[in-house]
């Protein structure tokens, strides 16, 4: 398997993202929420990317910033493939009512506008990181739930599981030993997708004022607290903007570059 | 300094110049402010008022939930809408005068207990009938009926009496009140034919312009009412409000000229404003006001010294400075400021101090744990940033202030008027007397500082049937010096109106008494 | 009976049945809610007796089940109430703002739905060359933005820079089709933006799916021009998958859009529901969540009978 430029950028990319993310204490060279400089001030030397709308430094901000993104988005994104991909291989590998019960549910779930679904729910229940976190990751496992239901089904029909059920192998022992690890390519690719939506999906609620809460912020919440500037040519709403979009694009070429693997070892050529 | 002045006039008649800098500038010459005043009045009259056109407004502050019942207006765009249509009894002009409207005069017995509101002859609905007294009793009734849910019923509560008698409309109260014109002008009371009663939410006034189109939370559409009785009034064919509630979208369809003026213009963004062409940025000094309250009857801020290190551990000019960009002045933990009339401007402004601070905290005896300030984004902009700056400058004063973070939905139900000390903000009202009455009385049903005074409600009582203006005024001067020394309210700042308007718009005045001239900037200005 | 027809017949039913299922759980929901409407209208301001007096006249003061079930029955006969905070009818205000809704999503779709399968078609037919990269590159920029920071670049950019448009999208009843398209030509740019990208790579990615196929490379063989190819075999083959994105992102721009709502002022739905959620307004959340569970549970109808009739195999299910 060769890596391909793209790739590597994109796992680059990442990787920088994240390790920002962990050692942000470190790196960020002005604490989270103080005012250090005055409002919206031009990148400098002291201020790289310049200062924000209350006059704190943007840089830090962001590597603080994307503690909070990347923490909550692969957190739900984690949720939402753990109860998706378990309910949806149960679904394909039982079939029947089962497979009935918890299709419909899940029809159910996603005829209501998930935002919507968010914005009631988080205002029923008290904002914080782990309520915003399973709100997510629920609602996004149905979508999750309908990518596992069919690639279980594909590979449910497969000789090699039939085998294992005519040797009488368990139901887990089906899901976790036979299924998973074929279906993993597809879910990990699928999983690059969700991850992303679940960054884009935190920016909207911030950006609703139902996400993330000040003094924290993740990059949606900074560009909501800059917006205003960008009409009058103030860059400081873009910097995080385009956080968001390296960090989206980077993640996707990487679940590209899976995504072609994934062809590949099926036989086919693929681009 | 005879150029000088001819360009000020100049300028002035251009519309280029707000009454304000127009004073300013006059005084700063050296005339006399009352001359200023008089010479302002003149030269503005002067300006041509040009007929017709559309006018639009970008107003924030408006949902699809909204409604043309006056009884319920209260966010800013049914506030501005309903002052649009509506015609009250009388004005208070931005002097904090009355200027007489469907009333032609109001007198009032020597005790302030019974007054006679002479109706104008002649003044017609955009039905097309003619507004009697009857008309006017009917909407006061309405207003008094629980039912209606009026924001206006605090006002009409006190009347105990009201009966039309030919054109004249009697009000008797049940104590003495030498304010009520003023309380009457409150844009909830907008007069309705036969009160509203069949169809409150009809939007037919008497006001100078007709409701045409509504669409709640979208825009409002107004077309000149033809036999309007005042002439000096509503100068375009039609008038608009669009809402616009992102601030964004605001600022950029005020520059593109998609609308002429807009309210709530950022602090941040009214420097970048200025340096457009084509707008221009008008600050008016208002009454509404930035706080945080404690309840003087719950622990720890039953105690007087508590409150007091609270209140000299703020620092009031980074407050303005930063939450409000400047546009702002600082406040002395009174609801009051120079918007008012009979303001007392000798009582000192409190300033920071740390160590004395820290004296009052100590003399208080509290054990040092932590004193918890509940924000909230929503609880006025900028809120969260204010009371992070507030516990920075009270840790300093070694009062160990600690800032938690409430969500805005459900702010004004679990955290407002329930929780000891939050944060809070207070439009301002038309008189002193109502401001008090409405949230530091004893019996106030918004007491939210839990004020409770017996010298204080007395004074409050005085004053209220008070005519004459110099006892009034020492009344509430002394009311303010208790308050401030005695009182749970620590008032920071009062905020500035920040809006935006073209420079094609002529006629705008500054208006303390609310946001877009008080809600006249539609029928007041013209299209030049 | 027709073995089609009936599959048709018996998703409508069962999607009804979704539908009223869905309207117990929006009940729910909304009444789970804390706080209660009548605060929330009277606002920071409310006296108690105010409060009391709103309770009673909205009839807050009923069981919930008595609520529910009265709704109910008034959908079935074409009544959907009056909106609590202002008695303004509901079934008027949701018709203008649906009409609203849909063209905003029509427009959106017209553009964005071809434009996607062309692309699409482009891009797969030079898969792995210059035109697939910067078709990929693109389009992968455009989904990784939030839609609100497309918006506001779009408003900076044709408003301010090049004063083209307006930044506020309005429409009104007696306005002439070509001042609509003019007042939401920014929102209509941004959704495209949005939505084009996900139908774009479902597109490239089934019909390099099908392009496997022992079938194709016989044409391959026969020496068929590689476009015809893709035009006539591959893209009949690959319509179900890119039928059922299609489907969700067009589900998307009709239920989805309150942000680009929000920031152009736009007078739909979407802005419509979240006004009346935070006021509380009970008949209005429900009846608008209502209209997006259907407008949801149709399209997907929609989507599955397509694919039952592209596709033979599942035309004959075992």
């Amino acid at each position: 398997m060769k890596l391909t430029l793209s790739a590597t950028i994109g796992i680059c990319l990442t990787a920088l993202f994240v390790l920002s993310a962990i050692f942000a204490p470190w790196i960020a060279p002005y604490p989270l929420d103080l005012a250090v400089g005055g409002v919206w001030e031009d990148p400098s030397s002291q201020y790289w990317l310049g200062t924000d709308t209350i006059g704190r430094d943007i840089l830090s901000r962001l590597i603080y910033g994307g503690q909070i993104t990347i923490f909550v988005a692969l957190a739900s994104s984690l949720l939402a493939f753990s109860l998706g991909a378990f309910f949806g291989f149960l679904a394909a590998v039982k079939g029947g009512w089962t497979d009935q019960i918890l299709s419909r549910i899940v029809d159910m779930m996603m005829a209501i506008p998930s935002l919507i679904v968010a914005l009631v729910i988080l205002s029923v229940l008290p904002l914080n990181l782990t309520v915003l976190i399973f709100v997510m990751g629920i609602l996004d496992s149905t979508r999750v739930f309908r990518l596992a239901r069919a690639v279980a089904m594909d590979i449910a029909v497969m000789d090699y599981v039939e085998a294992a059920k005519l040797r009488g192998e368990g139901q887990g022992w089906v899901i976790f030993r036979e299924i998973l690890p074929n279906a993993l390519s597809p879910l990990v690719a699928e999983f690059g997708l969700r991850f992303i939506f679940a960054v884009l999906f935190i920016s909207t609620l911030s950006f609703l004022g139902l996400g993330i809460q000040p003094p924290l912020a993740d990059w949606g919440g900074m560009v909501k607290e800059n917006k205003d500037g960008l009409i009058y040519g103030k860059a400081a709403a873009l910097m995080p903007a385009a956080a968001i979009a390296a960090l989206a694009i980077s993640v996707n070429l990487v679940a590209d570059w899976v995504l072609g693997r994934t062809t590949s070892l099926k036989g086919g050529r693929g681009g | 300094m005879k150029d000088q002045l001819d360009r000020i006039i100049a300028a002035t008649r251009k519309g280029a110049m707000s009454r304000r800098e127009f004073l300013g500038r006059t005084t700063a010459m050296g005339i006399s402010a009352g001359l200023a005043v008089a010479l302002y009045g003149k030269v503005a009259n002067a300006q041509e008022a040009k007929k017709g056109g559309v006018i639009r407004a970008g107003v924030y502050g408006g949902e699809s939930t909204n409604s043309l019942d006056p009884a319920l207006a209260a966010s800013p765009v049914p506030v501005i809408t309903c002052s649009t249509w509506g015609e009250m009894l009388c004005d208070v002009t931005p002097e904090g005068g009355l200027a007489m409207r469907i009333a032609e005069e109001a007198t009032s017995s020597p005790d302030a207990k019974e007054w006679t509101f002479k109706i104008r002859q002649g003044v017609e609905f955009h039905n097309g009938k003619t507004v009697t007294a009857e008309d006017v009793v009917a909407t006061l009734k309405r207003h008094t009926d629980e039912k209606a849910q009026s924001g206006a019923l605090g006002i009409v509560q006190g009347i105990a009496d009201m009966k039309a008698e030919g054109d004249k409309l009697v009000l008797t109260l049940s104590s003495a009140n030498s304010d009520l014109p003023y309380l009457l002008a409150d844009y909830h009371l907008a007069i309705q034919p036969n009160g509203g009663i069949d169809n409150p939410a009809e939007g037919i006034g008497a006001g100078p312009y007709k409701v045409e189109a509504f669409e709640p939370g979208v825009r409002t559409v107004f077309t000149k009412h033809a036999n309007y009785f005042d002439s000096e009034v509503g100068h375009a064919d039609q008038v608009e409000i669009l809402v616009i509630n992102d601030n964004t979208a605001r600022t950029a369809a005020l520059q593109s000229g998609q609308v002429h003026m807009i309210n709530r213009v950022d602090p941040k963004i009214s420097e970048l404003l200025k340096g457009t062409e084509a707008v221009t940025i008008k600050q008016t000094a208002g009454r509404g006001h930035f706080v945080f309250i404690m309840h003087c009857d719950k622990a720890p801020f039953d105690n007087n010294d508590l409150r007091m290190a609270l209140k000299l551990s703020i620092k009031r000019q980074e407050m303005v400075d930063k939450i409000l960009g400047g546009l702002g002045s600082m406040g002395n933990d009174f609801p009051i400021n120079a918007s008012y009339p009979l303001f007392d401007d000798t009582i000192p402004q409190r300033e920071y101090d740390a160590a004395q601070a820290e004296e009052f905290y100590k003399k208080s005896g509290h054990d040092g744990s932590p004193i918890i300030l509940r924000s909230a984004p929503g609880a006025f902009p900028g809120a969260v940033d204010a009371a992070n700056l507030f516990a920075a400058s009270a840790n300093a004063a070694g009062i160990p202030l600690q800032v938690k973070l409430e969500p805005d939905d459900g702010y004004w139900t679990n955290v407002w008027n329930v929780e000891p000390f939050c944060a809070s903000y207070w439009g301002g009202r038309a008189v002193q007397d109502q401001m008090y009455t409405t949230a530091y009385l004893s019996t106030a049903d918004w007491n939210d500082t839990k004020f409770k005074n017996q010298e204080f409600d007395d004074l409050l009582v005085a004053a209220r049937g008070e005519l004459d203006e110099a006892k009034k005024k020492a009344d509430y001067s002394r009311m303010a010096n208790i308050l401030r020394d005695e009182g749970g309210l620590i008032l920071p700042m009062f905020n500035d109106f920040v809006e935006g308007v073209r420079t094609d718009i002529g006629g705008w005045f500054d208006d303390p008494n609310g946001e877009l001239m008080n809600g006249r900037a539609l029928s007041r200005c013209w299209l030049g | 009976m027709h073995p089609l027809l009936k599959l048709v017949i018996q998703r409508l039913a069962l999607g009804f049945l979704l539908l009223l299922v869905v309207s117990a759980v929006i009940f729910l929901g909304v009444e789970a809610l804390p706080g209660d409407t009548a605060q929330a209208i009277l606002g920071q301001s409310a006296t108690p007796q105010a409060l009391a007096n709103l309770r009673e006249q909205m009839g807050l003061n009923d069981p919930p089940l008595t609520r529910y079930f009265d709704w109910l029955g008034g959908v079935m006969t074409g009544d959907l109430g009056k909106s609590l905070t202002n008695g303004a009818d509901i079934a008027q205000a949701i018709g203008q703002r649906l009409g609203n809704t849909l063209f905003l999503a029509a427009c959106a779709a017209v553009i964005s739905v071809p434009l996607a399968l062309i692309l699409g078609l482009i891009a797969a037919r030079y898969a792995g060359k210059w035109p697939d990269k910067v078709i990929s590159a693109i389009t992968l920029t455009t989904i990784s933005l939030p839609e609100f920071v497309a918006a506001y670049f779009v408003i900076y950019l044709l408003t301010q820079v090049i004063p083209l448009f307006q930044p506020v999208a309005m429409v009104f009843p007696g306005m002439s089709f070509g001042a609509k398209l003019h007042a939401v030509a920014l929102p209509v740019i941004v959704l495209v933006m949005v939505v084009l990208a996900h139908m774009m790579r479902m597109t490239r990615a089934a019909i390099l799916n099908v392009m496997q196929s022992a079938y194709i490379e016989t044409a391959e063989l026969k020496g068929v021009r590689p476009m015809q190819i893709i035009w006539r075999h591959a893209f009949p083959n690959a319509i179900a998958p890119i039928v059922s994105v299609v489907v969700l992102n067009l589900a998307y721009l009709v239920v989805g859009v309150v942000v680009v709502e929000v920031v152009f002022g736009y007078n739909a739905l979407g802005q419509f529901l979240v006004d009346h959620v935070t006021k509380r307004d009970l008949p209005v959340v429900q009846a608008v969540g209502l209209v997006f569970a259907g407008v949801y549970i149709m399209l997907n109808i929609l989507a599955d009978v397509i694919a039952i009739f592209a596709n033979p195999r599942l035309r004959h299910p075992k």
